[in-house]
Order: structure tokens, then C-alpha cells, then sequence
């Protein structure tokens, strides 16, 4: 055992930080726009500098980066507040997908653009009558000259409005059981057939979009890993990258716990038996998830196969950062509830967390089924 | 970054959990806490193994290893539920190991390597210790407070027999009716270490109990399904599997901190045993809803378990004692002194 990084892992974060000692673009402005903006020049700053794509193979423009270095980044990243990048979407799924499924023509194609920001790409799965239960959705493509129609409604999509490209996942065969009639497609978003509304979510901001397509054209070239293969390459894309995400997300959690131990001090509860408690257990589960994302990056490093403690990340991240938010909101007592106030809006934010990228049920099915052998109720 | 055992580690791991499975089939382990008492050749046998002096110095007759090595073995007693007199043991060695003087070592550590003279360790409020672990039968008795502590001979305390709901150990009252003598620096490093070693036997409780819920969901029909078919049931067991987990990455943290980054060990050991104190009791007392009625008989092993956990969950500093200190040590400062 050796909880500390390899000569190796601290050469890659010391550079990393040095880096972004030198390059971090400070805060980000305000509006939308400027803020999109903001996060394409600084997604083609980290691209310059081989920083966009680090877990892509050097031979599709990425770093090569190991697991481990994948977690390391996600912590920097945390660390130094820095933005996000502008095509998040593309750089954690778009990209590895097509290096997993796609031809050498759409390698050469898609990949570069991805990393330097030139298309922003959206992903349309999930359904209004097909959330959890995604293999059940309706979007259709029929084939027609030297492509396919398609016709449907997606939603909770993120960054829609300024995408070229949606990762779209229709149905192709009716007839066929509902997990194999699927395809895998990349839709051109430029097309009056697919229309864009903005999603108000309960922050009051409208972070996600609504797409309303109506007989959109798709060429057959635009078929990502062959007809009918739709949920195996769906599974495999959102399986992808997953592995820095646990490290990035205890990173965060345990810089807004430190803002909330601040918030306690500065609202004189530091000394309140109920906070420190509370506090307290919020750290343990934050380290806890910190320790299991790290154990399980080792485990899939050192034998291939994910141990159990992978399976709980995401599931431990929603919880904290609900209850940190919560418990922050809770300590300033009737200002807490100001509308604009900043953790008002990371309370808010928060109950989505343990619907977006698997809703907790969803995930505990799987530990049951998958991690426990428990039999299914299907 | 390297969460694995080393090849020695992981044989210390096999051969305890072989070994102790053989000695301690669950017929075993019932007829033993029914009567409340051990069988002396179960710990003679472990402490042939080099096990009662696995983190002892070799000058003082024991193995030289460390605290991971303890946790590795604690989590394999608590797999077992082995009714032996480990612990308490291992906590008297490790206070004398940590903060005893170099005579107080000479004089104690080869007898608890050896398993031939035992020690027992406990916590005094108001003068005496409420609740040590296998104080009836030690030689020495190593009483601690906050910042200090004394070591006595075992004819130097009163020592009154409690009889608590976990009938696998056998506990006692400790009162001072002698002289002692002052270790000779804090036991802190010492009181971490043995938080430490009672998470890991709690991981070990909560692996045990996880499992024996899982599988009993799985052949358990009611409805024409097997309970574990439903989410109810199957969201519990995934919330054990957390808690399990959780647990066990924190208390290999500790252990490993001990040796490797000690100045991480106050918060990690804080961390470890405020959340195994909690887990050894949600897991357990879901195993038991788990297993519904069945779960709540005599007859049926669980009980051990349970009441083994809740025990060891109060030992040596609560989840709410160590929660207090895991909120000092990371910045909101001491906690107002209590109102008088």
C-alpha cells in the first residue's frame, strides 16, 4: 500500500500545476454568451497545450494520460477553480466513442474539431417518456436515399443551442426486442428539422434544452458503430471517462466544505454541537468517497476489472454535496433564503445531482444486480 | 497511488481468514458466548502465529509489522466473530509499544507478544474505566485519559466482571486500588492505532453481515420471488455494500497513515472509527431487517454480530466523540466547553 503519488503521478501534477499557475484565465464573466465564449478560448488553451483530451491516445491528439493521471487531472482542475471547458460533452463522450466505434474517415473527421472547440457537441438521449428506462425511447429514423428521416423529441440536453453535432441515439427496427432496434447516430444540428427550446430547470436558469425533430436528415456515413448496435455503443459512451470523475467530484465536494466551514465561522455556529456533527459527517463521506474513487482506479489499473467500491462514487457525490448545500443554507437561517444568493443556487442545483448520470435508484439497482449478484425484478 | 496488500500482506490476509473460519464455525462461536468464556487454546494458537505481537518490535519478541497488518487481522476477527482475547491485548501493546518507557516496554511487551502475560486497555472518566475489554484475566492493565496515562498491574485494580449485550468478550469495571506507574509520553499515537484496529474489526462485522444478508435475500421467497428482487430489499443491501466500502477504504487510510504519514493519523483514525462506529450498526441492524423474524430469534447467528458491533462501536470513543474531533481538526476550532 502507498496512499501517495508515484515519482511519475507527481511529475504529472507538479507540471499540470505549473501550467495552470501560469494559464488560469480567472473568473468567468457573467451572460451566457460571454461565458460560452470564455470557455472556448480557454478550451483551446488547454488544447495548445495537450491538456484538452488527456485521456485520448496521443495518436488522436490526446495525452495518453493513465487512469490515475485522468484522477489527478480532475483534482488540479478542482483545486485551481479552474472553468470548464466549452465542449465538455464532446471531450468526455463525443471523442472517446468515435476513437471506440468509428471508421478511420470519421477519426479523421470528428476528433480535432472536438478538441479545439470548432464543434461543440450536444448528446440526445434521454426522452420525455424515457428517462431511467432509456432502451424504451420512440425517437424513430426511417431509411431514405443514402441516409435516414428522423423524427422525435430529446430533452435535458446540455449546450444544444450552440452544437453542431448531437450523439443521437434513434430507433431503426421497430420490430426488433427494445435493445436491439437502436442506432447510434451523429445529427447535424444545423438543419431547420431540429428545433431548440430552452429547458427552465428550478434554478431558473435554462442550463438545458429541449429538441424537437421533425423528418431530419441524416447521412448513412453519420452512423456510428452500425445499425442496430445503438445501445452497446450508447453503454460504452456513457461508461466512458467516467474514471477521473469521482477523484474531480471529492476534489469539489471538499472545496465547498471548506467554504462551508467558513460560512460557519463567519455565522458564529461554529461552536453549535449540531453543526459540527453535521460538518463532520459530511467530511467522513467526502473523504470516503475520495478513498473509493482512488481504491477503484487502482483496483481497475492493477487487475482490469472494477472492485465494488467503483460502483459508489457518483452515488456518494450526490448525497454530500446535497447535504453540504443543504446544511449551508440551513446555517444562514432566513438570509439563506435569498434568491440570489450564491448558495441558494448551488442548493437548488444540488437536487439534481442524484437524478442527472443515473438516478440514485438506477444505481443501486445496479450495485444490487451487478456488484451483489441480487437477483432482478425484470 | 497503490491501494494494495503486499504479497506478505495479503498471505497474513488468506491464512487468518482460512484459520479462523476452521476454528471458529459459527457452532463454535455460539457455544463459546453462550457459556461467556474462551478457550485458551484458541488465542495460544494465535499467538504461536506470531499474531498476538504482529505490530510488537522484534526486540521485544514481536513481528516488527505495523498497523496495517493489525487492521488485516482485526478485520478478520471481526469476520469470524472469534471470541479470543485479542483486542484488548493488542490495546494494552500498543500503549506500551507508543507511549510506555523503555522499562514499562521491557517489563510488559514480551508476555503480550507471547500471549503468556496479557495486557488489557481502557479509557477512565472520574477515576475508573467503565468498560475494558478482558480486564479479568490480564496481567497488566494500561489505563489512559486524555494526554496520559498509567500503567498497572492487573492485582493493582479492582476489577468488576460486566456483563454486556455482546457475549463473545468478556468485559469488565476497572478502579485503581494500587500504584501505578505514569506512561512516559502521550498514548494519543497509541489511542489512534486502536481506533484504528476496532474499525477494522467493524469492516470486518459489517463484510460478514452483508454477505449473510445477501444471500439470504436471494433464497428467501415471498410473493413467488425472492425478497432480493425487490427494491426495497435490494436498496438496503446496495446501502450496506456503501457503508461496507466506505469503511474500509477509510480504515485502510488510517492504518496505512500510521506508519507511512503520521501526521495524518489523528484525522484519519477519527474519520475510520466515527464512521465504522456508525456502519457497524446500520449494517447490522439492516441485516437483521433483512432477514426479518428469523433475524430476530436466538437461534439465528446475527444477534453476535450486532451486539458485537454496537459494543465495539462505543469502545474507545464514540461515532458523536469522534465526529467532535474530526470537526476540531479541520478548522472549526475547539467546541465551547459544556455548561456547567
Amino acid at each position: 500500500m502507498d496512499l501517495t503519488l508515484s515519482p511519475n503521478e507527481q511529475a504529472f501534477r507538479d507540471e499540470l500545476r505549473d501550467w495552470l499557475a501560469e494559464n488560469h484565465p480567472g473568473e468567468e464573466p457573467t451572460g451566457d454568451e460571454a461565458g460560452f465564449e470564455f470557455r472556448v478560448g480557454w478550451q483551446k488553451r488547454l488544447h495548445e497545450a495537450g491538456y484538452a483530451g488527456v485521456s485520448w491516445p496521443e495518436e488522436f491528439g490526446g495525452r495518453g494520460a493513465t487512469l490515475i493521471e485522468q484522477a489527478i487531472y480532475g483534482e488540479e482542475m478542482a483545486r485551481a477553480k479552474a472553468p470548464s471547458t466549452a465542449n465538455l460533452l464532446g471531450l468526455v463522450m463525443g471523442g472517446p466513442v468515435v476513437i471506440a466505434h468509428g471508421t478511420e474517415e470519421q477519426k479523421q473527421r470528428y476528433l480535432e474539431p472536438i478538441l479545439s472547440a470548432e464543434e461543440i457537441w450536444c448528446q440526445g438521449f434521454s426522452e420525455p417518456g424515457s428517462g431511467s428506462d432509456l432502451a424504451s425511447l420512440k425517437t424513430r429514423a426511417v431509411k431514405s436515399e443514402g441516409g435516414w428521416s428522423v423524427t422525435g423529441q430529446k430533452v435535458w440536453t446540455t449546450l444544444a443551442h450552440v452544437s453542431k453535432w448531437c450523439m443521437l441515439v434513434a430507433r431503426t427496427d421497430q420490430d426488433a426486442p427494445k435493445h436491439k432496434g437502436l442506432t447510434y447516430f451523429l445529427m447535424d444540428m444545423e438543419q431547420d428539422a431540429v428545433q431548440v427550446r430552452p429547458l427552465h430547470q428550478i434554478t431558473g436558469e435554462a442550463e438545458f434544452s429541449e429538441l424537437f425533430i421533425e423528418d431530419a436528415y441524416i447521412a448513412d456515413e453519420n452512423v456510428l458503430g452500425g445499425v442496430g448496435n445503438g445501445w452497446s455503443v450508447a453503454i460504452t459512451t456513457l461508461m466512458h471517462e467516467r474514471a477521473g470523475l469521482g477523484a474531480t467530484a471529492a476534489a469539489s465536494v471538499k472545496i465547498a466544505l471548506g467554504q462551508l466551514i467558513e460560512l460557519a465561522k463567519e455565522r458564529g455556529v461554529a461552536d453549535d454541537p449540531i453543526v459540527r456533527q453535521g460538518i463532520a459527517s459530511l467530511l467522513i463521506e467526502a473523504e470516503a468517497l475520495r478513498l473509493n474513487a482512488w481504491r477503484g482506479l487502482t483496483a481497475i489499473m492493477k487487475t482490469g476489472i472494477p472492485g465494488p467500491e467503483g460502483s459508489l462514487p457518483k452515488l456518494q457525490w450526490s448525497a454530500v454535496n446535497q447535504g453540504l448545500t443543504e446544511l449551508a443554507v440551513t446555517i444562514q437561517g432566513e438570509d439563506g433564503l435569498a434568491k440570489d444568493s450564491e448558495w441558494t443556487y448551488r442548493f437548488l442545483r444540488a437536487r439534481a445531482n442524484s437524478i442527472e448520470g443515473g438516478t440514485t435508484e438506477i444505481l443501486k439497482n445496479i450495485i444490487a444486480e451487478r456488484v451483489l449478484g441480487l437477483p432482478k425484478l425484470r | 497511488m497503490n491501494f494494495d496488500f503486499t504479497d506478505d500482506q495479503q498471505a497474513i490476509k488468506r491464512t487468518a481468514k482460512d484459520l479462523l473460519a476452521q476454528r471458529f464455525k459459527p457452532d463454535v462461536v455460539r457455544e463459546l458466548a453462550e457459556a461467556g468464556r474462551y478457550e485458551d487454546s484458541h488465542f495460544a494458537e494465535l499467538a504461536e502465529l506470531g499474531w498476538a505481537g504482529i505490530f510488537i518490535g522484534e526486540e521485544h519478541g514481536g513481528q516488527g509489522l505495523g498497523t496495517v497488518e493489525l487492521a488485516i487481522l482485526m478485520e478478520e476477527l471481526g469476520y469470524s466473530l472469534a471470541p479470543v482475547p485479542f483486542f484488548s491485548n493488542a490495546a494494552a501493546g500498543l500503549v506500551l509499544e507508543h507511549a510506555g518507557s523503555d522499562e514499562q516496554a521491557s517489563r510488559w511487551l514480551g508476555g503480550i507478544a507471547s500471549g503468556e502475560a496479557r495486557g488489557a486497555a481502557g479509557l477512565t472518566s472520574d477515576g475508573e474505566a467503565a468498560l475494558v475489554a478482558d480486564a479479568d484475566s490480564a496481567a497488566v492493565i494500561v489505563l489512559c485519559e486524555h494526554g496520559g496515562g498509567t500503567v498497572y498491574e492487573a492485582s493493582a485494580c479492582e476489577i468488576e466482571p460486566v456483563e454486556t449485550i455482546d457475549a463473545t468478550r468478556r468485559y469488565a469495571r476497572v478502579r485503581p486500588s494500587g500504584d501505578g506507574e505514569p506512561l512516559s509520553s502521550d498514548p494519543a499515537p497509541a489511542l489512534d492505532r486502536i481506533a484504528t484496529a476496532l474499525a477494522a474489526e467493524l469492516t470486518g462485522i459489517c463484510q460478514r453481515t452483508m454477505e449473510m444478508s445477501v444471500s439470504y435475500a436471494r433464497d428467501r421467497k415471498q410473493f413467488d420471488r425472492p425478497i432480493g428482487a425487490y427494491q426495497a430489499v435490494s436498496h438496503r443491501c446496495a446501502d450496506m455494500l456503501r457503508e461496507t466500502e466506505s469503511v474500509r477504504s477509510t480504515t485502510l487510510w488510517a492504518a496505512w497513515a500510521a506508519e507511512a504519514e503520521p501526521e495524518t493519523l489523528p484525522l484519519a483514525a477519527a474519520m475510520a472509527k466515527a464512521g465504522a462506529s456508525d456502519a457497524g450498526w446500520n449494517v447490522t441492524a439492516s441485516a437483521l431487517q433483512v432477514h426479518g423474524g428469523i433475524g430476530f430469534t436466538w437461534e439465528h447467528d446475527l444477534h453476535f454480530f450486532l451486539k458485537r458491533a454496537k459494543v465495539d462501536g462505543a469502545l474507545f470513543g464514540s461515532a458523536r466523540e469522534h465526529r467532535e474531533r474530526v470537526a476540531e481538526l479541520s478548522g472549526l476550532g475547539p467546541a465551547a466547553a459544556a455548561p456547567s
